[in-house]
């Protein structure tokens, strides 16, 4: 193996793990503060995709078939209000009400949720794959040999900028100390006078706001979309936080890397058809072998 | 005198067990009083439904001249009804800063939060050389302290803490009341449930000893002190 195509690999790793990483985020965002798997956050990435998929289609006329960045950062913005108040509404509806119901129901309630938006969509919108009015350019550059696409580079820097953005918001603001500190205990906060309902919309907002940008560049760079597209992502998101340590948000970020990488890797060496079963491989042997992911807090807390 | 609390034939169940059976209390502008009674009295119960945490089923509870029956946790933070849980529950993985900034989360005024954070330092020097440590890695007495800070960085006009002392070495809890009498000092109102009898009977003025969820005493410290019963049951000897 040369080393071209070894950076080749990285880089390929590297880009779809960051789709990974947008979406794991909110996953592992909701864990943390509420114990919840909502599996209804791959759909909230394809409410993104769609989002956007409708925001072109109404802008095309007056921008034309070929999207620049900027129209497409614009009209990612845009996605993330959507979704991330359909996410905020979604725990208000469906699991708000169940905050103190055993969590085998509220486990029900989310793939309940899931299936709402994926055949609600499928009504709205066909059962078809939908293409999206605008592509992105396939000017590329090579760097130590190795191809990447401007937009791919582009897209990998939001995807940064995001995380980094979260990051700061989590560990410097008056908001996300509440995050944190609700993620420990969620009593307490109560006493310290933290509207804890209004930190868990907003919760769900941030993290549903960074799958809906996913949901978008992945439309614009993949070009199709279909009312299922979010499943996939969804358990390999759910895969990404594992690894890295569900709860954790630079583990998920970390996860999702590592992720991206082993399918890089393990696609170019077992064929593309094997990308999922690696995938679901390693969840498998994270949950046997080490449940608290690479970055996962002790399990122990309080005495 | 007027009541900065005042609690009547409160009521709390949680589902088929009845915690509370018509419990009254107050606590008067500045008063330190003590809340005593066994492991199961019904003690928690009561700072907790106070706080909003637990739902009352009937009786009322008034807070300034306001009635705050059931309202909700935030709310009463931001009147001034601070609440020091059992157990400390401070943020173990926050660091002590973190823990004390959290503390002054319903406090819009960032430099009167800046400001309380420096008394507290002050007040309580052992945090401040460990305020870039997490809470966990803190002792017993050490988290307590810190729950203490905390709470004092809300800006308390009801302080109430729940067996401050549990847990600790007797020298520690001396320091703890030390600290309990420098907030009474400052004009804040105090609600001292207690296990430990005599150092709280030390610092309170007045006091109630529950029983089953119902009040079977009320009288002075010094009363409580000398009342047969108390010495028997909380007193030792
Ligand atoms: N979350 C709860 N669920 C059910 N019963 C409880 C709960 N908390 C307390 N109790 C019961 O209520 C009664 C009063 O408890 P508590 O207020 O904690 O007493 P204290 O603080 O005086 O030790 C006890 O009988 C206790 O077992
Ligand atoms: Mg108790």
């Amino acid at each position: 193996m040369d080393l071209e195509y070894l950076l080749q690999l990285i880089l390929n790793g590297l880009f779809v793990g960051s789709f990974y990483g947008l979406v794991a985020l909110g996953y592992s965002m909701v864990y943390g503060i509420i114990k919840l798997l909502n599996f209804a956050h791959g759909d909230i990435y394809m409410l993104g995709a769609f989002s956007g998929y409708t925001l072109l289609t109404i802008g095309a006329g007056v921008i034309g078939g070929q999207a620049s960045i900027i129209v497409l950062v614009v009209i990612m913005l845009i996605a993330m209000v959507l979704t991330g108040t359909i996410g905020l509404i979604l725990e208000r509806v469906a699991y708000r009400p169940l905050r103190s119901a055993p969590r085998l129901s509220v486990l029900i309630t989310a793939v309940g949720a899931s299936f709402a938006l994926e055949y609600g969509i499928a009504v709205s919108f066909g059962p078809n794959p939908r293409v999206y009015p605008v592509g992105l350019g396939n000017e590329s550059f090579t760097i130590f040999g190795a191809r990447l696409t401007y937009a791919q580079l582009a897209m990998m820097l939001i995807a940064v900028a995001l995380m980094v953005g979260l990051d700061q918001i989590v560990r410097r603001t008056r908001s996300g100390r509440a995050m944190r500190a609700i993620s420990q205990d969620p009593k307490a906060c109560l006493l310290m006078g933290i509207n804890v309902d209004s930190v868990i919309s907003r919760t769900f907002f941030v993290g549903s706001a960074l799958a809906g940008a996913a949901g978008v560049m992945s439309g614009a760079y993949y070009g199709k979309i279909d009312f299922l597209m979010g499943f996939i992502i969804g358990l390999k998101a759910f895969t990404a936080a594992v690894i890295g340590g569900i709860g954790n948000l630079r583990g998920a970020v970390l996860g999702a890397i590592v992720l991206g990488l082993l399918e890089s890797f393990g696609t170019a060496w077992l064929g593309s058809e094997w990308r999922d079963v690696f995938a679901f491989g390693f969840l498998i042997l994270f949950l046997t072998v080490r449940p608290t992911g690479l970055l996962g807090e002790r399990v122990t807390e309080r005495v | 005198m007027s009541f900065v609390l005042e609690v009547r034939d409160l009521v709390v169940n949680y589902g088929k067990v009845e915690a509370l059976r018509g419990l009254s209390l107050t606590v008067g502008d500045g008063e330190t009083v003590s809340l005593l009674g066994n492991n199961g009295a019904g003690k928690s119960t009561t700072v907790d439904a106070i706080s909003g945490v637990v739902r009352v089923t009937s009786g009322t509870i008034t807070a300034f001249g306001k009635d705050v029956t059931n309202a909700k946790p935030w709310d009463l933070v931001e009147m001034g009804i601070i609440h020091v849980p059992e157990g400390r529950r401070i943020f173990s993985r926050l660091t002590v800063h973190e823990n004390l900034q959290i503390g002054g989360y319903a406090v819009t005024d960032s430099s009167a939060i800046n400001q309380r954070i420096k008394q507290v330092y002050s007040l309580l020097p052992r945090l401040a050389e460990r305020r870039a440590q997490q809470g966990g890695t803190l002792s017993g007495g050490e988290q307590q302290m810190l729950a203490i800070g905390r709470a004092m960085v809300a800006g308390p006009k009801l302080l109430m803490l729940d067996e401050p002392s549990m847990g600790l070495a007797p020298l520690m809890v001396a320091q703890i009341m030390d600290v309990v009498r420098d907030i009474r000092e400052q004009g804040t109102s105090v609600l001292l449930i207690e296990q430990n009898a005599r150092s709280a009977l030390r610092v309170a003025t007045r006091g109630y000893v529950i029983d089953s969820g119902v009040v079977t005493i009320e009288a002075s410290a010094e009363q409580l002190r000398s009342d047969p019963r108390v010495v028997e049951a909380y007193l030792g000897k």
